[in-house]
């Protein structure tokens, strides 16, 4: 074990934790800042510590913007009553933020966020079975949310576990058929060679030749993170909060910063499968960086096309209603997999031809 | 590292797996469930510690993420309390008896009739391709074998929630 490796994997996983957890703050502003936009309203506009109103100019604009917002909400979590029902089951109570969290900072380890700073490749761990552990990984998310609902030992939550429980396994299994064939045109596992795949071009990205697979694992996004359309888990008019009723100040901000962190990991597996990763066709960013500044201009179009999809998920959630769970069930089982299916069985076919040819 | 690793996993796993049968602070079916849930994530451990990341992976996926997330959904939809209060019953600890002797007899032979250190392991990692090409050419008899036990159990699972909900 030598000890470089293992300094600089510290720092990419420092580094890496941080700017997902500042991400994760500032979606849910930009979540508020989207749905008061949406709904034709200000959002929050008035949070500002004591000396913001001292900076000419600036101060006030970034409190219009809510810039401040994040850290007291973050302040409240932390200092709120955290109240523990008596009915609960406390060890599951407890559990269940922790690992509600976990996976979704866990599957960020494979993503990879840049090319190269210096020698050190920008992923945290360069695994060649990547993509099969980020599926492990996301499917383990669900135990959080059905531990929630059980602990909480009341029915809303339960309800509220037991549908996300059926939810997620349905979805997993669309989602994980849908990106089988980049896997055929790739011919690797490891997300490194899926980007390095998409060089040359706009339409090396897979977005252009897997339409269809992009859009069944889109949709199926939003179904894992339990976001709007498909945030039956959660639906409010019909189970409180489902299965986070229960739950009180940090342990209900882990629940909420979990959903932000999962969309995060989501948005960059799409980044990463779909649209070319840090790559951008052109003025040569689409070549392994050769000086620290490319590195660093790498990862900042990676976070870009991220942003861009977390906007896109925020929006979704205040333009959509919800599904009737009926409706998700059907079009789970009995449209997305025989389409992902269909999907798999075209892309072999055709490759199989050009190979005889 | 690598022996005082698998010496980590492997007692993990075998004290998970005990706690699953015979835990002896809760008799809840969901303790057990979670604490087999944990004995996948070390045996995956030990996948990894082999070098067969797919494996180790695929363990993950399947095992942890997909069979238990199905036991769990069922054990919380039964009649917990009945679960709880249940005593041991003699056809069950002969049956359970019976497969675990069998297994380990399984097992033993295997283990007894191998040749230690027969030319290198089975390269696993890196790509698919090796387990690929072995999974359709060497074993493929066996692999089609698994193939239609899994199909037959779903088909008998169709037909008992369709007879079900006459």
């Amino acid at each position: 074990m030598d000890w470089q490796f293992l300094a600089f994997s510290l720092v990419k996983i420092i580094a890496a934790f941080a700017v997902v957890m500042t991400m994760v703050a500032y979606s849910v502003l930009v979540e508020r800042k989207v749905s008061a936009f949406i709904q034709d309203r200000l959002g929050p506009n008035r949070t500002q510590p004591f000396f913001a109103k001292y900076i000419p100019g600036l101060g006030p604009l970034l409190t219009r913007w809510g810039v401040f917002q994040p850290i007291a909400d973050g302040l409240k979590a932390f200092l709120k009553e955290d109240f523990t029902p008596a009915h609960v089951r406390k060890v599951y109570f407890w559990l269940a933020p922790a690992i509600a969290m976990v996976p979704s900072l866990l599957t960020v380890a494979v993503i990879p966020f840049g090319s190269m700073m210096g020698a050190q490749k920008m992923v945290i761990a360069d695994l060649d079975v990547g993509i099969l552990y980020t599926f492990g990984i996301v499917s383990l998310g669900v135990y959080g949310i059905v531990l929630a609902g059980y602990a909480a030992n009341s029915k809303y939550p339960f309800l509220g576990g037991i549908r996300s429980t059926a939810q997620m396994i349905s979805y997993e299994i669309s989602m994980g058929l849908s990106v089988i064939p980049i896997f055929l045109l790739v011919g690797s596992l490891n997300l490194g060679d899926v980007v390095q795949h998409q060089t040359g071009g706009w339409f090396a990205w897979h977005i252009f030749r897997q339409p269809l697979g992009f859009f069944i694992f889109l949709i199926a996004a939003f179904a894992e993170t339990n976001r709007l359309p498909f945030d039956l888990p959660e639906a409010d008019q019909e189970l409180v909060g489902g299965y986070h009723t229960e739950y009180s100040s940090i342990k209900f901000a882990l629940f909420f910063m979990a959903e932000y962190a999962a969309m995060i990991a989501v948005s960059g597996m799409m980044v990463t499968l779909f649209f070319g990763g840090w790559t951008l066709p052109f003025l040569g960013l689409d070549q392994p960086a050769a000086t620290l500044g490319m590195g660093l201009l790498h990862i900042l179009v990676f976070l870009g096309k991220v942003c861009c999809f977390l906007l896109l998920i925020i929006w979704v959630r205040w333009m959509l209603p919800r599904f009737r769970y009926d409706q998700l069930m059907d079009l789970g089982w009995r449209r997305f997999i025989p389409l992902a299916l269909l999907n798999i069985v075209v892309t072999a076919g055709v490759l199989a031809l050009l190979a005889s040819k | 590292m690598e022996s005082i690793l698998f010496l980590i996993f492997a007692a993990f796993a075998l004290g998970c797996g005990l706690m699953t049968v015979a835990n002896p602070f809760s008799r809840s079916p969901v303790a057990s469930a979670l604490f087999l849930v944990l004995t996948m994530v070390w045996l995956a451990g030990l996948f990894v510690l082999l070098h067969a990341y797919f494996i180790a992976a695929v363990q993950i996926l399947v095992y942890a993420g997909a069979v238990m997330v199905l036991f769990l959904f069922v054990i919380m939809l039964l009649d917990l309390r009945e679960e709880e209060l249940r005593t041991w019953n003699r056809f069950g600890v002969a049956a359970g008896v019976f497969s675990v002797v069998a297994l380990l007899g399984v097992t033993a032979l295997t283990i007894l009739r191998s040749v230690p250190a027969a030319g290198a392991a089975p390269q696993l990692e890196g790509s698919t391709h090796a387990l690929g090409a072995m999974l359709f050419r060497q074993y493929l008899l066996p692999f089609e074998g698994v193939s239609i036990v899994l199909l037959v159990a779903m088909i008998g699972v169709i037909l008992l929630s369709k007879r079900e909900s006459k």
